[in-house]
C-alpha cells in the first residue's frame, strides 16, 4: 500500500457510498476549478470573484445552510462536513479556502440568531456567491480576551452609533457585511452584542493587511468604525447576549479547522513519502534510511491519533452531545500534528522544500495562523482546564 | 421525447489495475469504482437535450449487482429523472447486456438511446451496436456531435481520418465518443435530491431474458515490463542509432 493522502486516511465505518459520491464530485470541482490556479492566486494575493459563483453552483457555499436560503441542509451530517474540510485542505493553499469559506464563520450568527428579514436579505446573496460576509471579533487591543472588547455601539433612538476597530478580519476587504462584536453594555461578557454592519455605511473604512506569513490569497483587513450609524434592528440576537452567539460559533469553526489541519498534515506526509521514494543519498533512496522511515511512521502515528480524535468529536456532535473542552483540545492536537508533519516533511524534502511553489513549504508557513486563529493553543488548553474544576 | 442512457460501473480511470495472482481476472478488490467515462458523457448529452427542451425524461439504466445503484444515483444526481437497475450477479458479456437493454427498450419505448462507445474495463465496443441490431433501429456510433431534427437525428461520427455525418430516423441508438461534451459535476443539493428519485429494480427473469454465456475469460496477464533504455555517448551515436537501428530518420 502506497502512503498517499487517501490511503493515509483510516477507515471510517460511517462513510457511505453517498458520502464518497460527494467526495468524488467535490474533488472533481476542486481539481478542475481550483487546484491548477491556487498557487498563482496565492502568489498574487487575490482570488477571482467568479470562484464564489462557481463554488455556489456546486453546492459548496450553501453546504450546511437551510434550503430556503439556497443552501443544502437536509440529509447533511458531520461526515459530509469532515469530507468538505478535508478536500478543501488538500488544495494545500490555506488562503483560498479561508477566504472562499469565510461565510462559514460570518453567516451562522445571522442564520441562527438574526431576524427573518435579515436572513432573507443576507443569506441568499451570500450563498449564491454574489455578496460576502465576514466575522469581526478581534480588535487591535486583543483577540483572545473576547469579553474585554472595546468597540462600542451606543444606542440613540433607533440606531446604534458604532466606534472602534477590528483587525485581522478574513475577507474584510471583500465583505459587504460584517457580523461584528460590539460593546452595548457594561464591562465583561455581559455587555457584548453582535451587530450586522454593512460595509457601505457612512463612517466605515478599511485597510488591507497584505503582508502576512501565509494565507496570501486570502484578504485580511483592519476595519474602522467612525460614528457608523446602524439601525437597531440589525442586532443579531438580543442586546448584551452576544457572547453566547460568539461562543456557539466557535465549536463549528474549531471542528472545521481541526479537520483541515489533520488533512494538511496528510498532504505533508504524501509529499514527503513521494520525495523519499525518489531521492537518493549515500547510495540508496531516502525511504531506505531508517531515520527517514521513522519520521514517516511518526507522522502517520500522529495523524492516526488525530483522525481518531476527530471522529470521536464528530460522533459526539452527531449525537447532540458536543463537549467544548474536548473540541478545544482537539484543535490543539490538530495544530500540533500539522506543525509536526510540516516540520518533518520540510526536513525530508531538504533544500527543495525550502523553495517556494510546493504545498509543504506553504503549509509550513500556514501552521501558525491555524495554531493562533479560532482560539490559540494556550486559550484552548485554558478553556478545557476550566471544565475540570482543578 | 424520452431518452434512455446506459451507465456502467467500472474501475475508476485513475486506478492502476492488477491481475489477480492466479491470472483469472483483474483484481477489483477494494478499488475505487465509478461511472464509465463514456457513459458519463452519455448522461451529460441527455441532460443537455433536456435543458434545450428537446428531451422530457431521462432514464438511467445499469445492470449488475446491488452496488451499481451507486452509479445510477450519480446519474440521477447529474440530472437523470429516474433509474432502472437490472439486478444480476453474473458477469455479463456485451450480447447479454444488449439483450437486457433491449427488454428495457420494449418496456419504455424511448425515442433515443445513448450509450458509451465502450466501457473502459472490457473495451469491447459492441453493446450499443448489438442493441441497435436487436431492436432493429439505426445506430450512430462514436458521436462527437448530435442534433435532433424533428423525427431524425443527425450524428457527426469520429471515423478514421475525419468526421462523418449521418442522419438517422428516430428511434435510434447513439454511442458517445470523448469529444461529444465535457460532463459536469453533480452539485451537493442534487446529490441529496437524487436519493428521492425513483429507482426500479428488475431481475433478468422479470424482464423475460434468459442469460447465456458465449465467451470464456481464459487468462489475464499484465503487459510486459518496459525494457530499460540506454545512454548513448554522444550526439553522433544517437544520430547513428536513429538512422540505422530505429530507422526513423
Ligand atoms: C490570518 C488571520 C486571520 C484571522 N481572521 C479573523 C477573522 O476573520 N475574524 C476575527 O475576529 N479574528 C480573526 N483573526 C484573529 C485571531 O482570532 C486572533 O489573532 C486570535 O484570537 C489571537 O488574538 P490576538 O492575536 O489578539 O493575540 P492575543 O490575544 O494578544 O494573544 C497573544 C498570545 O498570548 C497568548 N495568551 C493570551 N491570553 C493568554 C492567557 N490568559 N494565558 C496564556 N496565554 C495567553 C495567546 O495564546 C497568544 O499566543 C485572524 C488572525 C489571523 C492571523
Amino acid at each position: 500500500m502506497a502512503l498517499t493522502f487517501d490511503s493515509a486516511r483510516m477507515h471510517n465505518p460511517y462513510i457511505t457510498s453517498e458520502h464518497e459520491a460527494w467526495r468524488t464530485q467535490i474533488r472533481r470541482f476542486i481539481d478542475a476549478e481550483i487546484m491548477p490556479y491556487a498557487e498563482s492566486w496565492d502568489e498574487n494575493g487575490n482570488i477571482p470573484s467568479d470562484l464564489w459563483i462557481k463554488a455556489a453552483g456546486v453546492g459548496l457555499l450553501g453546504f450546511g445552510f437551510p434550503e430556503k436560503y439556497g443552501g443544502t441542509l437536509e440529509g447533511i451530517d458531520v461526515w459530509h462536513s469532515w469530507i468538505i474540510n478535508e478536500e478543501l485542505a488538500r488544495i494545500g493553499v490555506g488562503g483560498v479556502s479561508a477566504s472562499l469559506m469565510v461565510h462559514g464563520i460570518g453567516l451562522p450568527p445571522v442564520i441562527n440568531w438574526g431576524s427573518s428579514e435579515m436572513k432573507q436579505r443576507v443569506a441568499p446573496a451570500v450563498l449564491a456567491g454574489e455578496k460576502h460576509i465576514s466575522l469581526g471579533i478581534t480588535e487591535p487591543g486583543g483577540g483572545s480576551d473576547v469579553a474585554s472588547l472595546s468597540t462600542t455601539a451606543i444606542r440613540e433612538g433607533d440606531v446604534y452609533i458604532v466606534n472602534g476597530s477590528k483587525t485581522y478580519i478574513t475577507g474584510g476587504m471583500r465583505a459587504n457585511w460584517v457580523s461584528t462584536a460590539v460593546r452595548t453594555g457594561g464591562e465583561g461578557a455581559g455587555g457584548v452584542s453582535m451587530l450586522l454592519i454593512p460595509t457601505d455605511a457612512k463612517g466605515f473604512t478599511r485597510t488591507e493587511l497584505d503582508r502576512k506569513q501565509g494565507w496570501w490569497a486570502s484578504d485580511t483587513a483592519t476595519l474602522y468604525f467612525d460614528n457608523v450609524r446602524v439601525p437597531v434592528d440589525q442586532l443579531i440576537g438580543e442586546e448584551n447576549k452576544g457572547f453566547r452567539v460568539i461562543m456557539a460559533n466557535f465549536n463549528d469553526e474549531r471542528m472545521s479547522m481541526s479537520a483541515a489541519m489533520e488533512a494538511l498534515g496528510r498532504v505533508c506526509l504524501e509529499e514527503a513519502v513521494e520525495w523519499a521514494q525518489q531521492r537518493k543519498t549515500f547510495g540508496k533512496r531516502l525511504a531506505d534510511h531508517q531515520v527517514i522511515r521513522h519520521k514517516i511512521a511518526q507522522m502517520k502515528q500522529r495523524l492516526n491519533a488525530t483522525q481518531a480524535y476527530i471522529r470521536l468529536c464528530y460522533e459526539a456532535i452527531q449525537s447532540n452531545a458536543p463537549n467544548p473542552g474536548d473540541i478545544a483540545l482537539l484543535k490543539v492536537q490538530s495544530s500540533e500534528t500539522m506543525e509536526y508533519c510540516a516540520r518533518e516533511a520540510m526536513q525530508i524534502l531538504g533544500g527543495a522544500g525550502y523553495m517556494r511553489g510546493g504545498r509543504v513549504e506553504r503549509i509550513y508557513r500556514e501552521v501558525r495562523v491555524n495554531a493562533i486563529g479560532g482560539g490559540s493553543e494556550e486559550i484552548m488548553r485554558d478553556l478545557a482546564s476550566r471544565q475540570y474544576q482543578l | 421525447m424520452k431518452v434512455l442512457v446506459a451507465v456502467k460501473r467500472v474501475v475508476d480511470y485513475n486506478v492502476k489495475v492488477r491481475p489477480k495472482s492466479d491470472g483469472s481476472d483483474v483484481d477489483i478488490n477494494n478499488v475505487k469504482m465509478s461511472i464509465n467515462p463514456f457513459c458519463e458523457i452519455a448522461v451529460e448529452e441527455a441532460i443537455r437535450l433536456k435543458e434545450a427542451g428537446v428531451a422530457e425524461e431521462i432514464i438511467a439504466v445499469s445492470i449488475g449487482g446491488a452496488q451499481v445503484q451507486e452509479q445510477i444515483r450519480t446519474a440521477l444526481a447529474l440530472g437523470a429523472d429516474r433509474g432502472i437497475h437490472v439486478q444480476t450477479e453474473d458477469s455479463l458479456e456485451p450480447l447479454e447486456i444488449a439483450r437486457l437493454l433491449k427488454s428495457i427498450l420494449d418496456k419504455e419505448e424511448p425515442t433515443l438511446v445513448i450509450t458509451g462507445k465502450q466501457s473502459i474495463d472490457g473495451d469491447n465496443n459492441q453493446t450499443g451496436q448489438m442493441l441497435a441490431a436487436l431492436a432493429g433501429i439505426p445506430q450512430g456510433t462514436f458521436a462527437s456531435e448530435i442534433t435532433i431534427e424533428g423525427d431524425h437525428i443527425s450524428v457527426i461520427r469520429e471515423v478514421d481520418g475525419g468526421l462523418q455525418t449521418v442522419k438517422l430516423s428516430l428511434p435510434a441508438v447513439v454511442t458517445t465518443d470523448l469529444r461529444l461534451n465535457e460532463p459536469r459535476y453533480a452539485s451537493l443539493p442534487n446529490i441529496m435530491k437524487a436519493k428521492k428519485k425513483p429507482l426500479d429494480v428488475f431481475t433478468p427473469e422479470e424482464l423475460g431474458v434468459e442469460l447465456s454465456n458465449h465467451i470464456d475469460l481464459v487468462e489475464v496477464e499484465p503487459p510486459p515490463d518496459r525494457q530499460a533504455g540506454i545512454k548513448v555517448d554522444d550526439v553522433d551515436a544517437l544520430v547513428d542509432k536513429l538512422k540505422n537501428e530505429a530507422k526513423v530518420i
